[in-house]
């Protein structure tokens, strides 16, 4: 007996003009068509209770979304608890990046901080001792502060953007670092602006228009 | 290997224990049918006096008729409450079969299905009907018991990390920490379950918190004040879509399971006959648009119709109501729908440009988002070549499939007759695999929340615990027919001891190949026809096994005992089997194969 359907095969009929690309964005003049990801800053208010951390980190991980960093602490409020994500995603990642995460059911509000907000992070970075009057000085030049000496070793406190630390780490190399250890970024958006509020450009658009929104890039302070 | 006797006569069942519960009015009193706040002072219950008591009063203040579970040391206080309720509580064979129980419960009644189970292998199991419920977004409550709080932590017998576990696979979950306080969580879990887009959530309850005393009254079910739910579309979006519509020359509909979950069948329905425009569903989708209808192109995807595929494939402006864009759905994303504008009504803005992007966003209520673009569209688009070219591949593609009487049963056939057999309103469970493709594809759905089936998961033994399910929350009128698979009947049969026990009247049609039949299917176009592992050559003889469970046995060999044998299984007041000995080399098609183009469907093997 015959298996399968009758009908014209596959070659016999007619097909479209069109097609997508990966992000299943119509390819189109009039579309922007392939995204380059970008790394931004993203700031979530949740509730401060157990389980949120691995709520985030857990979405993060099983939806593949790269992270490059994630800082949490407590807020002026005891109840409240802020999570700052740094991730490297193209647009509609990050826009997914914020939608579920808005869908956690503690997490209370997400928001893409503007290109100017103030980021910091801070590190401890341990050296050998061998030059004190060099390390000082290298010490100085960054604005670190000394949290702890011993006849072998320096530790130094620097805060600042990423590339400062990049780079006091980098000149801190020269003396033989022995062990460093950064927080990651916390960030807060400037002025009045509020960083648990929503975005400025978004203020008043509904959750749609948000659905398709793209903030532009911006590089550390 | 074994002696099969073909036999369509039924033998008589066990006679039931006299002092078995039966299912009564009174051990199932009506829901409170309005979703408003419960009451939370019922003059007639006594005051709780611990957090078990507290547990159920917050889900008879929700209005929950049944729960299905099984019992263990550390939900015993919660069932010792649950003992005191008029909740009726069904004792499940396994607590996956109660997961899906609860599952199919919440998708035939609209409200979240409730299920128990112990602290540690209770709550594992559980696990894949959590998950079912997760990716259909079927509402569900999920109550575990655990360890006692100073034993947490520590590898306490039956101890496991559930809540840790349960994160990725549901909406919400709860580790209850205080007795005053479980009630409100059980409340909380419960309308999370339910409002916005409805998914599973679970509440941990150890051992110490539920025997705690407390006399804190749960509060009404209430969602927590951070989840928020948008229930009507930008207007201004809403104009655009309706513009972009008017202006459609080859508009199609899309309707996923969304559109049943929210009520929407109706307007969408409305919508579809007044402008004219062909519908397509998904798999979750079916029943949200009769298929007897004209415009009704039937389900699209990977195994979807041909004539589905090509409208989707075609249409210049697709309106999608309540869907993911599932990969099983789009195929290749390069080449789904590669003409069309999108217009996407979800409630989760999280699945707008999630796979597919929209160029009209609606993030709302389905019912009433697609309200308002039937309020803003003014006139019909002019698509009168593209409802022939529609009318045309329905044609081209037919879904005729070649029966001849001297060759094995097949498949498409079984799943007709049952249809026939059965009234517009029946329920039809399934498990995962073949079978379930043909019920899909022969069976003639024309009534939202009758389709029962994991679509998301694809959890092979789906099938029965469902319909034990689906039966408690269907009207008595509504039959409940699993159409299963032999692989898939064999992973949950224990199942059929609930459905006797219980006196539950389903009919199970085992579509027998003795294959795990789509991995063979597979293997035959894509592995040279290397059976590894698909092939069980040699079943038990399901009708018998049935039997033995105190339910009524069929079996069908041949074409001339079809018809016979499904009157007799349906017509029976009780659990049934048939044990269908299909054509074992029967294929699902079309297919589109993974990643692949849906207007490529593939109509036979060697077009794959």
């Amino acid at each position: 007996m015959k298996r399968g359907l009758d009908g014209p095969a596959p070659e016999e009929r007619p097909t479209p003009a069109g097609r997508r690309n990966k992000q299943g964005i119509r390819i189109d003049p009039e579309v922007e068509a392939t995204h380059q990801p970008r790394r931004t800053v993203i700031s979530a208010l949740v509730e401060h209770e157990p389980g949120v951390l691995s709520d985030v980190s857990g979405l993060f991980s099983r939806r593949q979304f790269n992270i490059e960093s994630l800082t949490v602490g407590p807020t002026d409020d005891a109840e409240l608890a802020r999570i700052t994500l740094v991730v490297e995603e193209t647009d509609p990642g990050i826009d997914q990046v914020k939608k579920q995460l808005r869908k956690l059911v503690p997490v209370i509000s997400v928001r893409e901080l503007a290109p100017d907000a103030m980021r910091r992070e801070l590190a401890l970075i341990k050296v050998d001792a061998e030059r004190p009057d060099q390390v000082a000085a290298v010490a100085d030049m960054y604005g670190a502060t000394t949290v702890d000496s011993s006849p072998e070793t320096a530790t130094f406190e620097v805060t600042g953007a990423r590339q400062k630390i990049d780079a006091a780490i980098d000149t801190f190399s020269q003396f033989g670092i022995r062990e460093i250890s950064r927080t990651g970024m916390t960030a807060l958006a400037r002025g009045t602006d509020e960083t648990t509020g929503p975005s400025p450009a978004d203020a008043s658009v509904s959750a749609a228009d948000e659905a398709n929104q793209y903030t532009e890039t911006a590089d550390d302070d | 290997m074994s002696e099969r006797a073909a036999s369509v006569t039924p033998t008589e069942a066990d006679e039931q224990d006299d002092d078995q519960e039966q299912i009564t009015d009174s051990a199932a009193p009506d829901a409170a049918a309005d979703t408003g706040p419960a009451e939370t002072t019922d003059s007639e219950s006594a005051p709780v006096t611990t957090g078990a008591e507290a547990v159920i009063r917050a889900l008879e203040n929700a209005g929950v008729e049944y729960a299905f579970g099984v019992q263990g040391g550390a939900i015993m206080p919660v069932y010792d409450a649950l003992y005191d309720s008029e909740i009726y509580h069904v004792t499940m064979a396994h607590e996956q079969g109660a997961a899906h129980a609860a599952d199919a419960y919440g998708i035939v009644s609209g409200e979240p299905g409730i299920c128990l189970a112990t602290s540690g292998p209770g709550a594992t199991n559980l696990v894949t009907g959590i998950a079912d419920a997760d990716m259909d977004s079927d509402p569900m409550v999920a109550l575990t018991g655990q360890v006692p709080t100073e034993f947490v932590g520590n590898d306490a017998f039956q101890e496991t990390d559930t809540t840790g576990v349960t994160t990725p696979v549901t909406k919400d979950n709860t580790f209850a920490s205080d007795s005053d306080r479980v009630g409100t969580d059980v409340s909380e879990a419960f309308a999370l379950a339910r409002e916005g887009r409805p998914g599973p959530t679970l509440v941990d309850l150890p051992k110490d918190i539920t025997n705690g005393e407390t006399d804190a009254e749960p509060d009404a079910p209430t969602t927590p004040d951070t989840y928020q739910v948008q229930e009507r579309a930008d207007p201004e979006i809403v104009a655009e879509a309706a513009e972009r519509i008017e202006n459609s020359a080859r508009p199609a509909l899309l309707l996923g399971g969304g559109v049943i979950k929210g009520e929407a069948s109706e307007v969408c329905r409305e919508f579809a006959i007044e402008h004219e425009i062909p519908v397509v569903t998904t798999m979750p989708g079916l029943g949200a648009f009769p298929e007897d209808h004209e415009l009704s192109m039937e389900m699209a995807g990977m195994h979807g119709t041909g004539y589905a595929n090509m409208a989707i494939t075609h249409c210049d402006t697709l309106i999608a109501v309540g869907t993911r864009f599932d990969d099983r759905l789009t195929g290749g994303i390069e080449t789904f729908a590669p003409d069309a504008e999108v217009i996407h009504v979800d409630i989760d803005p999280a699945e707008i440009s999630k796979n597919i992007h929209a160029d009209y966003p609606l993030v709302g209520d389905a019912d009433t988002a697609v309200s308002q673009l039937a309020e803003a569209v003014d006139s019909s688009p002019e698509a009168t070549k593209w409802r022939a070219q529609c009318q045309q591949w329905k044609s081209d593609y037919s879904m005729a499939y070649d029966a001849p009487d001297d060759a094995p049963v097949q498949p498409e056939f079984v799943v007709e007759a049952l249809d026939e057999a059965t009234s517009d309103e029946a329920i039809v469970t399934t498990g995962v695999g073949q079978h379930q493709m043909w019920a899909c594809q022969y069976w003639t759905f024309t009534e939202p929340r009758t389709w029962v089936s994991s679509h998301g998961l694809g959890a092979m033994g789906y099938g029965l615990p469902s319909a034990i399910g689906a039966r408690l929350a269907a009207d008595d009128d509504q039959e409940v027919i699993c159409v299963d698979g032999d692989g898939s009947f064999l992973m949950t049969l224990q199942g059929l001891s609930v459905a006797v026990r219980e006196e539950l009247d389903i009919t199970v049609a085992v579509l027998n190949n003795e294959y795990i039949g789509m991995v063979r299917q597979w293997q035959d176009a894509f592995f040279e026809g290397r059976h590894a592992a698909s092939d069980y050559g040699w079943m038990p003889e399901f009708d018998k096994l049935a039997e033995a469970f105190g339910a009524q046995g069929f079996r069908i060999d041949d074409y001339d005992e079809v018809a016979d044998t499904i009157e007799a299984a349906v017509d029976y007041d009780g659990p049934s089997v048939i044990d269908v000995h299909i054509d074992p080399e029967a294929n699902v098609y079309p297919m589109v194969p993974s990643g692949g183009d849906n207007g490529q469907f593939a109509l036979t093997e060697d077009q794959l």
